[in-house]
């Protein structure tokens, strides 16, 4: 008699340990989450910029001082004027998209002129990402895009000045998703 | 000029047909030698100890030629890509050491202690997670591709690239993943309801940075943390990654650190100024995230030599899709004027590479062989001269078209364009 009664309580307990996570339709498990409420406003977490210009940094920058900046950092790569070299054109080649020899240089191609900010900061030079402080990137920019007119040469880039400008492809794309 | 290859058909194969082809044999009757040395008859491996055990195995010394190829730029070693050599594997699982790599500024080394995943943006509360941590969640296991998007970009030149299978269309590779749905984190810190998309972003020396679609994470992408059974390899994203099924690689971010909810995408460079599909008519398509079908015969392929004439060959190769599941492998020999259903080996996954033969016998002729994948979508891979004809010449991505080996009648094969 005790023997069967426990082999009941086992198999009740069985049913209670499995069955239960099933019927429930999830999975069990414990949420391991640390709250991060605090991390969200920190700057090594806000590093995206989107072409709203909302999380751009303070500071500024011109063409003057960009083009300075550009041949100690960046012309090893992109060569003199930014024509490219080892790496990417980044002027010239405006209207050349539909042509026969496209070139996607960002001046040419690139949709948003918050995406260089963004990509200067976390990227160049490959070397040593992050190394430019925030007026040098806002100097950058503005070089690059002044050598094809898309920017004034005096104009000041910042975060109020660099989403406002219009880069000549902004409507040279289409989303393939959703479908 | 044109030589006229023989079709397909005819040089397919019946199973049945050789069955008694190699019967007949017997073996000779050894009579006992008295003072037989066994030592003077058998493998020199037979007759003494072998090497001691070791704590992580290797390929045999014999194989030491498989390797992925490197190409990357001298002034940015960390920036390029290694082919898997799909021309020397078999099966449909890639090797952990094998497996196709594309970084973007290098191979970051990254303490797992020091690691954390921040899930925030338009969430209810955001939440850090240690990888330790993550380790406790339940996982689940998914055999798929990851194929960048660049993959076969030579392929869009005028002139075919001349060399081996894999080092020419090996930028994709086939593992099993396990990792937590990310369903599981993302409802844990609580979606609001404006979020659509999701900034996934990397520690590595790049800070690599994509948006994804948020009903993709909801869906059956995973945050891997082991690659075919053991931790993710450095150069696949150690200590975590996201693994988008079917979804071109670019999306697939290794190292992840942070996901951040939002209602737009962020624009980033490499979902505009690159992984864009530039097209005839001057614009681009954006977001195109889901790989085509496609199929690629890994041998006989370029730079092998068929030894025998006559002599018949198992060809074969592999299939993916990233819509579905590969339900049709076609082969031909004839450069596409006739065509052969191969074999597909079971069993057949979704968004997984599928392994397709078919024995061929060669009789010395001119040929032209090409595969031609068709998933369950119904979609069927394009020719190239369709996909020019569609796409133009200057698309860089999401090149998928049919590949084409040329068999010349001393034996050797070319990576070819059909004319």
């Amino acid at each position: 008699m005790a023997t069967s009664i426990m082999f009941i309580r086992i198999s009740l307990t069985l049913t209670l340990l499995f069955v239960l996570p099933v019927l429930a339709a999830q999975p069990l498990y414990q949420p391991l989450g640390q709250a991060a409420s605090d991390l969200s406003d920190e700057p090594e977490w806000n590093l995206t910029i989107s072409p709203d210009g909302e999380a751009l940094p303070p500071g500024s920058g011109n063409a003057a001082q960009g083009k300075q900046l550009f041949e100690q950092h960046c012309v090893a790569c992109h060569g003199f004027g930014a024509i490219g070299g080892s790496a990417m054109p980044l002027v010239g080649e405006l209207g050349s998209l539909s042509g026969e020899y496209p070139e996607k240089t960002v001046n040419s191609f690139w949709p948003y002129a918050t995406t260089l900010f963004d990509y200067i900061r976390r990227s160049m030079p490959p070397s040593a990402p992050y190394s430019l402080n925030s007026n040098e990137i806002y100097a950058l920019c503005a070089y690059i895009l002044s050598q094809d007119g898309i920017i004034e040469a005096d104009v000041e880039l910042n975060a109020v000045t660099l989403p406002q400008v219009t880069m000549p492809n902004r409507n040279g794309f289409s989303a393939t998703y959703p479908q | 000029m044109k030589k006229a290859p023989l079709e397909s058909r005819r040089q397919f194969l019946q199973y049945t047909a050789l069955s008694g082809a190699f019967a007949g044999f017997s073996l000779p009757v050894l009579s006992a030698e008295s003072g037989l040395d066994y030592r003077d008859i058998l493998p020199e491996s037979m007759t003494k100890a072998g090497d001691s055990f070791s704590n992580y195995g290797q390929p045999s010394p014999y194989e030491s030629k498989i390797i992925r190829w490197i190409s990357a730029n001298p002034d940015m070693p960390g920036n390029g890509v290694s082919w898997s050599p799909l021309h020397d594997l078999q099966g449909s699982i890639t090797p952990n050491g094998l497996h196709f790599e594309r970084h973007h500024n290098g191979v970051p080394d990254i303490d797992p202690a020091r690691h954390n995943l921040l899930i925030d943006g338009l969430v209810e509360k955001p939440l850090s997670f240690s990888v330790e941590a993550l380790k406790r969640y339940p996982m689940q296991s998914r055999l798929c591709f990851v194929e960048c998007g660049g993959h076969s970009n030579r392929s869009w030149h005028s002139r075919q690239i001349e060399t081996a299978a894999g080092y020419a269309h090996g930028l994709v590779s086939n593992a099993e993943w396990t990792g937590i749905p990310l369903k599981y984190l993302l409802q844990e810190a609580g979606i609001q309801s404006k979020a659509k998309w999701v900034i996934a972003e990397a520690a590595d020396g790049a800070s690599l940075n994509v948006s994804i679609p948020l009903k993709k994470l909801l869906d059956d992408a995973i945050l891997a943390l082991y690659q075919n059974g053991e931790r993710l390899r450095p150069e696949n994203g150690y200590p975590l990654r996201l693994v988008l099924p079917g979804w071109e690689g670019i999306t697939n971010i290794k190292w992840l650190r942070q996901l951040r909810l939002t209602d737009e995408p962020a624009m980033t460079r490499d979902e505009t100024a690159q992984y864009t599909d530039l097209m005839p008519d001057g614009t681009a398509r954006q977001f195109s995230f889901e790989m085509e079908a496609k199929s690629l015969i890994t041998s006989p392929s370029h730079g092998m030599k068929l030894p025998d004439n006559p002599g018949i060959y198992q060809l074969t190769g592999l299939a993916w899709s990233g819509r579905g599941k590969i339900t049709r492998v076609e082969v031909s020999s004839d450069g596409g004027a006739s065509w052969v259903d191969a074999e597909l080996q079971q069993p057949v996954l979704s968004k997984a590479f599928t392994r397709f033969s078919l024995p061929w016998q060669w009789q010395g002729q001119y040929a032209m062989l090409q595969s031609r994948a068709t998933d369950e979508t119904g979609y069927v891979q394009p020719s190239r001269e369709q996909l020019l004809a569609n796409h133009g010449s200057h698309g860089f991505f999401h090149f998928n078209a049919i590949i084409s080996w040329e068999v010349s009648e001393d034996g050797y094969l070319y990576h070819v364009y059909p004319d």
